[in-house]
């Protein structure tokens, strides 16, 4: 079946699902959330539906109920998680195809480091890497590295402008991480190595670039201790709620995670973050020579999914009672069969210019088969999803050419 | 009684050593490189794969080095792979303790423990240079008498966030929608001279709970380090004789920090060259180091003595017939410095090269790194067992000079003569870590080594 629609669709990774009751179900695996073989069996499910690409989730402190409370008293839910890129790394060489975009720290880490270790990951999944930078606000996480002083933030002092700058400051901070991360996935040229014989030369020093980054939380120097990864330049994904991580979507990521609540409420959003990227100067009529694609925009959903009517909402209420709360989260639940949803997303799709969707499951396997198995193959049946991976890279199969490198003598 | 033989694959490094233009030479990146020889490693019985490590790359006279391989992944993120292609293999990589922060060392090296099912190993190093700092949000500089107390301070607080955790800590219990057994799990607090943080680790104690600790160095200060502080010290000395010396020095230093001799291993790096006769073998020898010290890569050597541009030198001429200027202020950056006496190496050079009538070339050739194991598959397992057997080291971690292919003859036609001798295994024993694999025990408590160090420094 040949392609037309182009839709994107990507799983989101998180312990024993998005349900904080998750694990309790029948055929989780909650003994086994820390172990290389759950991940790898769910990446490979995932690859199963041939989805675009999976994400990690990740943050340098414990889950918490609450959105900005520190660590919890509760005894009767998921904690604890292993670091994302090296969870992404285990799986790479167990599938082929799937994209793998782990969550990343972008305050308080290292950007040196994170380039390296994304365009390693690149390396060891032969161009299917990404990255999520998130920024980490948390006085708790700050503590963890004791070099910092963070407020704690309550739905109150986030309207405190003396706050809100404080957090424009870390978006400004982690959009200056991802810049140098791109600079130093850029500092050698493609053809830098040249094993040139006769004059003992290794490297052509002169396609290795100084980035000479100065900001004003870090300076960086270079050139990467990395070759320029097979993509050239590694997916950058971000979550966005509001407008000044859209901003920084709009000036650092390929693509943007968006939490819509409705197929109007989706519209608003993307035009909304259409706006951001012409504030930036990534797209407008006024640049028509833009290098920059426009940045991808995905609705986030979290999904319940079961073939009988009725049966995932029932799933799900079930769950609820065990937490001892109705789940709510950051972005849209839907409950539904597979025909149930994939109305739902290609009518949100028509309705807001989307261009895909991150399903977070709500529970694992459970979920993630109803989305390989039920979804995706009700998708194809309208001619709305993919048949099969026709493209090696991640960027390629999300329309992005390889672009060259910005330091490349001759690059355009 | 009969000692194993300890065998670690030292993927080959970013200097002349590795061989590139060699046929047979392949990629330095490409992850089919990591895996080839990560593989070839397991079907030898290897106790480890190993990785170093540098954070800039290396100038001379102001410029990119660019005559040796250049480019290495991520340490970590390269090993979380290389564990879905192997099963039972140690996984070591260097890691500077300067350039990064104890909890996100602790959060990969605990996450690497857990996905490769108890093999993960972190060799410590700490060489601090503002030259590398120019990388790093930090910078990083700190005198070096700082160096290795803040080292094993960092240790000591990874080792806390490790054991942060209980290890029952997780009852992952349906029935009674117990996941924890308390709450909030994983909590820390560490108060020192160097680092001070506080809160909840994020991963649950892994199967090894300490990944096994490597120490890099030979000075007396790295030496008191490995003694108070790690598993395994990686030496420069895997000659016999001063091997010998450098063994019986360590294992000396064990007993005030309340260890056992073999609680701490002594691991050479070596290098190999084999051959079906002993003149074969030689032979051999010869042209691997004439393809590791090309006449650019000669000229350079005798920079690193010299501390000066020699370009205008002919590598197939003689020496200059000038001193080194040991006032001058360094030419190299990116690596640790090679001479302590500039001037007394350069005197002893040239007293060789004109003793033996030696180009520049053919004296770099003869003075510097030489294979440690040059011979036939039976003398170099003999060489090993022997060195090992007598206390010169417990094991040695091997350098070929070729990726990928470097380690495929060594483990055709050494290791099925070591295992004849009883002293490498034959298969893996199923469900060990890698610290049970060393014969390293359980991990001690963090306490109990910090206890150690407190009582010999106040003593």
């Amino acid at each position: 079946m040949p392609e037309t629609s182009g839709l994107h669709l990507a799983v989101a990774l998180d312990g024993a699902g998005w349900h904080p009751a998750a694990w309790r179900e029948p055929d989780a695996r909650p003994g086994e959330l820390f172990s290389a073989g759950y991940w790898a069996d769910l990446a490979r499910e995932a690859e199963a539906g041939t989805l675009d690409f999976l994400t990690i989730e990740d943050s340098l402190g414990l889950q918490t109920a609450g959105r900005f409370a520190g660590p919890d008293d509760r005894t009767d839910q998921v904690r604890g998680r292993l670091d994302a890129v090296l969870t992404a790394a285990r799986i790479a060489p167990a599938t082929t195809h799937i994209g793998l975009i782990p969550t990343v720290i972008a305050t308080h880490t290292e950007p040196f480091h994170v380039s390296t270790s994304i365009a390693t990951l690149d390396y060891v999944s032969e161009g299917r890497a990404g990255w999520r930078p998130r920024v980490a606000a948390s006085p708790d996480e700050a503590r963890h590295f004791g070099r910092r002083e963070f407020p704690r933030l309550t739905p109150e002092t986030v309207a405190d402008p003396a706050v809100a700058a404080q957090l424009s400051d870390l978006f400004d901070e982690a959009a200056d991480a991802v810049e140098v991360v791109r600079r130093l996935w850029d500092s050698w040229d493609d053809d830098a190595v040249i094993r040139d014989v006769p004059t003992g030369r290794f490297i052509d020093r002169d396609k290795l670039h100084y980035i000479d980054f100065e900001g004003r939380w870090f300076s960086v120097r270079g050139p990467s201790i990395t070759p320029r990864p097979p993509q050239g330049q590694p997916i950058v994904a971000s979550l966005a709620h509001a407008a000044v991580p859209y901003r920084f979507a709009a000036r650092a990521s390929d693509v943007v995670f968006v939490t819509p609540s409705s197929a109007e409420h989706a519209a608003a959003i993307v035009a909304e973050v259409r706006a951001e990227e012409v504030s930036v100067g990534r797209s407008s009529a006024d640049f028509p020579d833009r290098t920059q694609p426009a940045l991808q925009v995905y609705a986030d959903l979290v999904v319940f999914a079961d073939e009988r009517p009725g049966a995932a909402a029932a799933r799900k209420r079930r769950l609820d009672d065990l937490d001892g709360a109705e789940f709510s989260t950051d972005c849209a639940v839907v409950t539904g069969t597979p025909g149930e949803l994939a109305d739902l997303l290609l009518a949100w799709r028509q309705a807001a210019g989307l261009d895909g969707f991150r399903l977070r499951p709500g529970a694992l396997p459970h979920d993630l088969s109803q989305i390989s198995r039920g979804l995706v193959p009700e998708l194809r049946r309208r001619g709305a999803f993919r048949a099969g991976y026709a493209e090696r890279s991640l960027r390629e199969r999300l329309g992005l050419s390889r672009p060259s490198g910005r330091y490349q003598i001759g690059a355009a | 009684m009969t000692k194993q033989v300890i065998l670690g694959a030292h993927f080959p490094g970013v200097n002349n050593h590795t061989v590139w233009t060699d046929p047979a030479a392949g990629s330095q990146i490409e992850f089919s490189s990591f895996a080839h020889l990560a593989r070839t490693a397991e079907a030898g019985m290897f106790d480890f794969f190993f990785l170093a490590e540098g954070l800039r790359l290396r100038e001379q006279r102001g410029k990119i080095h660019d005559l040796d391989v250049v480019g290495r992944p991520n340490t970590m993120t390269v090993l979380a792979a290389v564990a879905a292609v192997t099963e039972q293999l140690g996984l070591a990589g260097t890691i500077q303790a300067t350039y990064n922060e104890p909890y996100e060392i602790a959060r990969q090296f605990a996450s690497l423990d857990h996905l490769s099912g108890g093999r993960a190993a972190w060799n410590v190093v700490t060489s601090p240079d503002a030259f590398t700092g120019e990388n790093f949000r930090r910078g990083g500089y700190l005198e070096r008498g700082d160096r290795y107390v803040r080292a094993a301070e960092f240790v000591q607080t990874t080792r806390e966030l490790w054991e942060s955790w209980d290890s029952d800590a997780i009852a992952a219990d349906p029935a009674s929608g117990q996941f924890l057994r308390a709450a909030p799990p994983g909590g820390f607090a560490h108060a020192g001279e160097f680092i001070g943080i506080s809160g909840h680790f994020t991963v649950p104690r892994s199967p090894q709970v300490h990944p096994v600790i490597l120490q890099a160095g030979d000075s007396d200060g790295g030496r008191e380090f490995a003694a108070h502080s790690a598993d395994g010290i990686f030496t420069r000395h895997s000659t016999y004789d001063a091997g010998r010396a450098f063994y019986a020095d360590v294992k000396s230093r064990l007993a005030r920090y309340g260890r056992s001799p073999d609680s701490l291993k002594v691991l050479p790096g070596a290098s190999f060259v084999l051959g079906d006769t002993p003149a074969e073998a030689a032979e051999h020898a010869r042209h691997i180091r004439r393809q590791q010290v090309s006449p650019q890569t000669a000229i350079l050597m005798l920079e690193q003595v010299w501390n000066t541009d020699l370009s205008s030198f002919d590598a197939e001429g003689p020496l200059p017939p000038f001193d080194p200027d040991p006032e001058a202020p360094s030419i190299i950056q990116g690596r640790a410095r090679m001479y302590d006496d500039p001037v007394a190496v350069a005197r002893k050079w040239r007293a060789i090269a004109e003793e033996k009538n030696l180009s520049i070339r053919d004296l770099i050739i003869e003075v510097t790194g030489r294979q440690t194991f040059t011979g036939t598959p039976a003398s170099v397992a003999e060489a090993i067992n022997r060195s090992v057997q007598d206390d010169a080291c417990d094991g040695f971690i091997l350098v070929p000079h070729l990726i990928p292919a470097g380690l495929d003859e060594f483990v055709a036609k050494v290791v099925p003569l070591l295992q004849e001798r009883g002293v490498l295994r034959s298969s893996y024993e199923p469900g060990t870590t890698l610290r049970d694999r060393l014969g390293l025990g359980p991990a001690r408590p963090a306490a109990s080594w910090a206890a150690a160090r407190r009582e010999h420094i106040d003593a």
